[in-house]
């Protein structure tokens, strides 16, 4: 297992942790930035402050209950719901990919895709307003059309690993991918 | 090549034996269903797979040896399973043996006619047999919907879950029963049963008859003669309380019904209608028990008059500011008063009217509520009924407006072409020039001028009545939307997807075990249940109504040319 630091394409420093638990089945984890506290306390005092100035206008202490309610449960939701810590990819060779989030309250959303869908991994580029970006995707195969591709699986959306943290993915895939071309399945 | 081996956890503890299952030879992989202890008779081991074969059409087979060793390793018992190979002839022969505690098993294949005589990978899933039996694997949208889907092309996780959902009756003994073959597997310490879901299938029989009874009667009524003469059929078709009550009486004979459910959706949809219905009746009867405490339905029916009574002395106030002069424009006198004087006088024929009900109204009012026990829906239809019976003075306000302009509408337009010297060919549906003579002309312009000077004042009059039935359509629209959540809302699959969320998987999760160099790769098989979004959007219930088909650009020209609107169109309806 072994760990490595690299940067995302907004600068932010993230970790590519690497595992290979046997020789057809390899894991990469991204972990990204974390929550800052300095973008926390800064949210938190920005809304306390506009209530506080709503309380002055209105004399009215209903406003400040709300906006303690409402930076609670938009907290909870951003933990829940928005904020990724980590995530990774399980290749095993012959049976699948798997894509898991982890989000900042502990839940992972967990996708499986079959190695029978899997037509390749490749690395994309896509132009984002003024930039341009690198991104790992797999490609599904279409079952209608051998050449064709049904779908495209974007990975690591949250972190979004510059180009060199992705080579390093995309030689890992690759080496797994290239022994179900030389198996006779 | 690799093979993977596909055992279920219920199966660590076992004592020694061969294992069973089934080989998909095109995977490569095995799907071990239970394990056959010592002493066995390989005859009647044969005998009882192919019996079992033949049941379940899955082709199970003696599939290898597992041996779980208290101490070292023994040699002796290892050559014995080995020969157990050349007995049961299987090809690969899996043997998996446990040492002790140790969570690391050594699994090797035997290979008679093989030609590489490489050692092959192998790879280890532990899975939970009860949840992977009762799981319903939902394919992805995508290919759910496509037509083009040959039979082997099939998920190959569906295989496993099919060889484990078909081998039911392998589950049916147990370890008490006297059986020349011994099994272990998830319910081999005793089969599960229980007292109050045996007690209520043996109740469903003669219950369900007498509904099946009960509603034969009542749809019996419903069509008869009597019911269907001209005045009482447009009633019919128009009150919302009617086809409300008419899908519910739907639902019930789907219930009632004596064919047991085939496929998995039926059996949902069935117990999806039954939750949706006792909810439906558990909340009508709770509102009919607040509606009749301390006689609320009395003092509903005491303010009722007094607010159509409001209403239309508003509408009245609202004719007399229109006859006026309105938000400062300048109407034509005479049109104006024509058109004020008739409204005014159809709200005093309305007040009337409502004033001859009005010692009635406590006592309809009180055994229509009575009808909320039929369910929450049924109370809303009615609703929504008495708000369309007390506006409606409003509607044909909107209808006489909408009609008057859009006379005007296809007059100006008419004469309009006249101007420009052109006509509507009827039989070519197009403009075509046409030479009028001159007192064609002379009237046709003088006909253009009046009525072009008089659209202002008939077009204010059509934009008030025509928002105002906008309202009330909105409002009605509002409940029927409320009506048909509470219809379509799969209330059983959510729950499933709460308390027993395997039993909806949309696919698999694997979790890479503590693993062992020399071992074989050991992996977890989890599912991974359906999200609430696809929960709801497969198990939803069909509703009978469909929603505005026109889009917004043709409602707006409707508007525009004062054609007359039906945002709620009923399915089955004739469209016009």
């Amino acid at each position: 297992m072994e760990e490595r630091r690299y940067r995302s394409a907004s600068g932010a420093p993230i970790a590519l942790r690497r595992r290979q638990h046997s020789a057809s089945c390899r894991e990469l984890a991204v972990r990204c930035p974390r929550l800052q506290l300095r973008s926390l306390s800064a949210v938190t005092s920005a809304v306390w402050l506009v209530a506080y100035g709503l309380f002055v206008l209105s004399e009215n202490s209903m406003v400040l209950s709300a906006a303690i309610f409402i930076t609670l449960i938009g907290l909870i939701i951003y933990l829940h719901f928005v904020k990724i810590d980590q995530e990774s990819l399980l290749v095993i060779g012959s049976l699948g990919i798997q894509v898991t989030s982890s989000y900042a309250s502990g839940k992972e959303s967990t996708t499986f895709i079959e190695m029978g869908q899997v037509k390749d991994v490749v690395i994309n580029e896509a132009v984002h307003m003024q930039k341009v970006i690198y991104y790992l995707c797999i490609l599904l195969q279409d079952p209608g059309d051998p050449q064709g591709v049904s779908e495209v699986v974007p990975l690591f959306q949250s972190s979004k690993p510059r180009l060199d943290c992705l080579i390093e993915v995309y030689r890992s895939c690759q080496e797994i991918l290239q022994q179900r071309k030389t198996a006779p399945q | 090549m690799v093979l993977k081996v596909f055992f279920p956890s219920c199966c660590s503890l076992a004592e020694s034996g061969i294992l069973i299952g089934r080989w998909i030879s095109e995977q490569n992989s095995a799907v071990i269903l239970a394990v056959v202890h010592f002493p066995f008779i390989p005859v009647q081991v044969k005998q009882y797979l192919s019996e079992v074969q033949r049941v379940t059409k899955v082709g199970i087979s003696v599939l290898g040896s597992w041996s779980n060793s208290k101490q070292e390793k023994e040699e002796s018992l290892s050559e014995f399973l080995e020969d157990l190979g050349t007995i049961f002839s299987h090809e690969p022969w899996i043997q998996i043996s446990k040492e002790g505690d140790s969570k690391f098993w050594s699994c090797s294949t035997l290979q008679k006619h093989s030609n590489n005589p490489k050692e092959e990978e192998i790879i280890l899933v532990y899975y939970d047999q009860r949840k992977v039996m009762l799981s319903h694997l939902h394919p992805p949208l995508d290919t759910a919907t496509s037509t083009d889907h040959r039979a082997d092309d099939a998920s190959k996780l569906s295989a496993i879950f099919d060889t484990v959902a078909k081998s039911k009756i392998l589950f049916m003994t147990d370890r008490y029963d006297d059986g020349p073959i011994k099994l272990t597997h998830w319910q081999s310490d005793g089969v599960e049963a229980s007292i109050i879901v045996e007690l209520v299938k043996q109740a469903s029989v003669p219950a369900c008859m007498l509904l099946t009874f009960l509603l034969s009667l009542v749809s019996g009524i419903c069509r008869s003669r009597v019911l269907k003469f001209w005045p009482l059929s447009f009633l019919w078709s128009k009150l919302s309380t009617c086809e409300q009550l008419g899908h519910r009486l739907q639902h019930l004979q789907v219930i009632s019904s004596n064919k047991k459910a085939q496929t998995q959706t039926q059996l949902m949809r069935k117990a999806n209608i039954f939750v949706s219905l006792l909810i439906d009746v558990a909340l009508g009867i709770l509102l009919m028990s607040w509606l009749y405490r301390k006689n609320r339905i009395g003092h509903l029916a005491d303010t009722l008059i007094p607010v159509a009574d409001h209403v239309a002395e508003e509408l009245q106030d609202l004719l007399q500011w229109l006859m006026g002069a309105p938000a400062g424009l300048k109407m034509n006198r005479a049109l104006d008063q024509v058109l004020g004087r008739f409204f005014l006088y159809h709200i005093h024929l309305w007040i009337s009217y409502i004033h001859l009900m009005s010692p009635f109204i406590e006592m309809i009012l009180w055994y229509v509520g009575l009808s909320a026990c039929l369910g929450l829906t049924v109370a809303l239809c009615i609703l929504s009924d008495i708000i369309a019976l007390l506006t409606f003075h409003i509607y044909c306000f909107y209808v006489y407006g909408a009609r008057l302009y859009c006379l005007k509408i296809y007059g100006l337009s008419s004469l309009w072409r006249l101007f420009r010297g052109k006509k509507w060919n009827v039989l070519r549906q197009r403009v075509d020039s046409c030479s009028y003579d001159l007192d064609q002309l002379f009237i046709g312009t003088l006909l253009f001028t009046i009525l072009l000077f008089l659209l202002p004042t008939t077009a204010l009059y059509y934009l008030v009545f025509t928002l105002l039935r906008l309202l009330v359509v909105l409002v009605q629209g509002l409940i029927h939307l409320l009506v048909d959540l509470i219809d379509s809302l799969p209330l059983y699959s959510i729950i499933l997807r709460l308390c027993r969320s395997y039993r909806l998987a949309a696919g698999v999760k694997f979790r890479v075990l503590e693993q062992q160099d020399g071992k074989p790769l050991r992996l977890l098989m989890q599912i991974n249940p359906l999200s609430y979004g696809r929960v709801v959007q497969t198990y939803r219930l069909p509703t009978y109504s469909c929603y505005p088909k026109d889009s917004w650009t043709s409602l707006c020209k409707k508007l525009f040319l004062g054609e007359l609107i039906y945002p709620w169109k009923h399915k089955g309806e004739k469209q016009d």
